[in-house]
């Protein structure tokens, strides 16, 4: 039986194994990522209603109406892939195969960051229209600040979706821990598009990306480290 | 068989797993000789499945030690985790995901060289090949199982564990089981089996060990 | 040993803490600009340093755990967590009040306020987690991610805040301080550190005991087992 037995395989494998089969699980239920972009839609049109028609706050504080929006969309996205990983036990399925737990913390993290970042182009054109504003400095900034913002949600929410997916009233429980955490990306997030949207005199673009760029050096670090304990214990 | 004949199949010394408040096992002592199967029985809630799953290594034991084919369940983990495969009560399975999705995802884990072949011939194994294509959503509760099964073999385990594979299946289906359970041991496999069908399971399994509070008593 | 944690631990913090507010609001003098209301600075401090201290032995602890899971460690985050939150609000709250007259508002989002909100926002969540989580090995290596986590978070948070506010003048307490002050400020925070130190024991033997029941129920025993007594203790001691 033990003859003609496979070799391990690598964790970048096992990432990419099991990112892949989180991405055709996505595919397969277009329907609930569907529902996530509108939610995240929704939310941007909600910000004009609750302000008013008052053009000119809309335009100042667009960069900061499009990260709440992305930050509402991942905690659904996040609590979703985990709850795909609950149903039968899956989780367990993956961990006993075996596969790698630092292979699961990174290929959830990655699936989550393309899943905002696909997001965040979408709602750039919206937000656009919806708050009339226009790109000043260049695309690729605010292409650049989306990719860094979206790895920086997507690494500590991993960390904390896996844990609220196992507690009680979990989806309470994701944004409690989750908000207060991801503070300083969401406003260097914020602040660098705004700087996008409006101009950048005094150049202060590269050092809130370096900040996002630290804080996702951090959490990316600390997940990795962490992210075995949580599941396997 | 597998190469370490000189070490027990799976050992417990003094093993002992707590859920919470309430003790599922409680001081468990037991080797299983190599090549011989073991057969669990005891009412719900007697300590099978937890059993089952710390030597699926899906547990810690909360104390004791846990020793699958002479590796330690905690210390080498992994390696253990590659001999061993379990067929649980939740059926590991993607309901999105189509049977055949389902099976070459576990094949690229196991690092299998054609992932989509060998899914497919497990699939036709368990009898499962015109529906390989039918997401598991839509599948009745004994093709979920046959398909957890088809898992199962897919890993080609040196020990298997099946907890309850009869539930849920009808006649013919327990048959197809009972022959799929005869063919593991025939090529060598070391089954552990917890079913309620101890008749299945006496013609199966040449040893026994019987579990009542989470502790071995005597059949 | 017991008996001084019991009896004279609590005596000394209160006999030093009355000193230092007696030092505080009667003998040291008035604030030369904010008058008697600086006063509350004897109060506010104090309570925000040792929070400082408590939310530091959580972590210490948290990181303890991780390495090697024992029940005391356990408990003892529990308490630390719970014992900063309490300081660390009552902290807040004394310097809100202290603001009003000073500042003229009770709130304002200077990098200090907006990190001090963040981390009781951080150990509220990491307090819930605690509740919801039946588990006890679970609940106790979950809530160490979370703390650890949330402790890192502190200072990105404080240097962010910093940032994001630069334009605008940050507001802190003036720098002129008497001698007099200074001792009285001293001998409250001693006092204050003291009444911490026997809150925590306090709330670390209660957390404890909770453990303790919660992992070994007689009823759910079997009776051999806790003749042995210590097989549920070998794995997280």
């Amino acid at each position: 039986m033990s003859t003609s037995r496979p070799r391990p395989i690598g964790l970048l494998t096992a990432t990419l194994a099991l990112l892949r089969k989180d991405l055709l699980i996505e595919w397969r239920t277009r329907a609930r990522l569907n529902a996530i972009i509108f939610f995240a839609l929704a939310t941007l049109l909600m910000f004009s209603f609750a302000l008013g028609p008052d053009t000119k706050l809309l335009e100042k504080n667009a960069g900061g109406y499009f990260w709440l929006a992305i930050l509402f969309a991942s905690v659904l996205a996040l609590g979703e892939s985990f709850r795909v990983e609950s149903e039968n036990a899956c989780m367990d399925g993956i961990r006993l195969a075996p596969a790698d737990a630092r292979a699961i913390f990174l290929s959830k993290a990655l699936g989550n960051t393309l899943l905002l970042t696909a997001l965040g182009v979408l709602l750039v054109p919206v937000m656009v229209a919806l708050y009339g504003v226009r790109i000043v400095t260049s695309v690729v900034d605010l292409g650049l600040i989306l990719l860094l913002g979206s790895l920086a949600l997507s690494a500590p929410g991993t960390v904390y979706a896996a844990i609220s997916s196992n507690a009680r009233a979990r989806d309470v429980l994701l944004p409690l821990l989750l908000f207060p955490l991801v503070i300083p990306a969401l406003l260097s997030a914020a602040k660098a598009t705004t700087l996008v949207l409006q101009g950048d005199p005094m150049r202060q673009f590269d050092s809130w990306a370096g900040l996002l760029g630290g804080f996702n050096l951090i959490y990316w670090g600390v997940g990795f480290l962490l992210f075995p304990r949580i599941i396997e214990d | 068989m597998p190469p370490l004949s000189a070490a027990p199949a799976l050992a417990l010394h003094d093993v002992s797993k707590r859920y919470g408040r309430r003790w599922a096992l409680a001081r468990l002592t037991y080797a299983l000789p190599a090549g011989r199967s073991l057969l669990l029985t005891g009412h719900n809630g007697s300590g099978k499945t937890t059993l089952l799953r710390l030597l699926a290594t899906a547990l810690n034991p909360t104390a004791g030690r846990v020793e699958v084919l002479g590796r330690d369940a905690v210390v080498e983990r992994d390696a253990v985790r590659r001999d061993v495969a379990l067929l649980s009560h939740a059926s590991f399975l993607y309901e999105d995901l189509t049977a055949h999705q389902n099976l070459t995802v576990l094949a690229r884990l196991l690092g299998l060289p054609s992932p989509a072949d060998a899914a497919s011939a497990e699939l036709s194994r368990v009898g499962l090949d015109r529906r390989s294509d039918s997401p598991v959503r839509s599948f009745s509760a004994g093709m979920r199982k046959r398909l957890a099964i088809a898992r199962l073999l897919l890993k080609a385990p040196s020990i298997a564990l099946l907890d309850e594979p009869f539930g849920e299946l009808d006649p013919a289906g327990i048959r197809d089981m009972e022959a799929i359970i005869a063919e593991l041991k025939a090529s060598g496999v070391t089954v552990i089996l917890a079913t309620h069908l101890i008749e299945q399971g006496l013609t199966l399994c040449e040893e026994r060990l019987h579990l009542q509070e989470g502790r071995a008593v005597a059949a | 040993m017991g008996k001084f944690i019991k009896w004279g631990l609590p005596a000394l913090a209160l006999v030093v803490l009355a000193a230092g507010w007696w030092l505080g609001l009667v003998w040291a003098p008035p604030d030369r600009e904010m008058g008697d209301v600086q006063r509350i600075m004897y109060v506010h401090v104090p309570l925000q340093w040792v929070a400082m201290v408590a939310m530091a032995i959580n972590f210490v602890v948290a990181i303890s755990y991780l390495m090697k899971a024992s029940w005391k460690l356990d408990a003892a985050a529990e308490a630390s967590a719970e014992i900063g939150l309490v300081l660390g609000t009552a902290g807040m709250i004394t310097g809100a009040i202290w603001g009003r007259p000073t500042w003229g508002v009770y709130w304002s989002w200077d990098p200090r306020l907006t990190s001090q909100a963040i981390m009781l926002v951080t150990y509220t969540g990491y307090l819930v987690l605690r509740r919801f989580v039946e588990d006890p090995e679970k609940r106790a290596t979950w809530s160490s991610v979370v703390a650890i986590i949330g402790a890192i978070n502190l200072p990105i948070v404080w240097f962010s805040v910093r940032w994001w506010r630069s334009l605008h003048q940050v507001q802190s307490t003036p720098k002129t301080v008497d001698p007099e002050m200074t001792l009285a400020l001293r001998v409250s925070a001693f006092g204050m550190l003291f009444l911490t130190i026997w809150f925590l024991v306090q709330r670390y033997r209660q957390a404890l005991a909770e453990r303790q029941a919660e992992v070994a129920l007689p009823d759910a025993l079997p009776s051999d087992l806790a003749a042995a007594g210590g097989a549920n203790s070998s794995r997280v001691a």
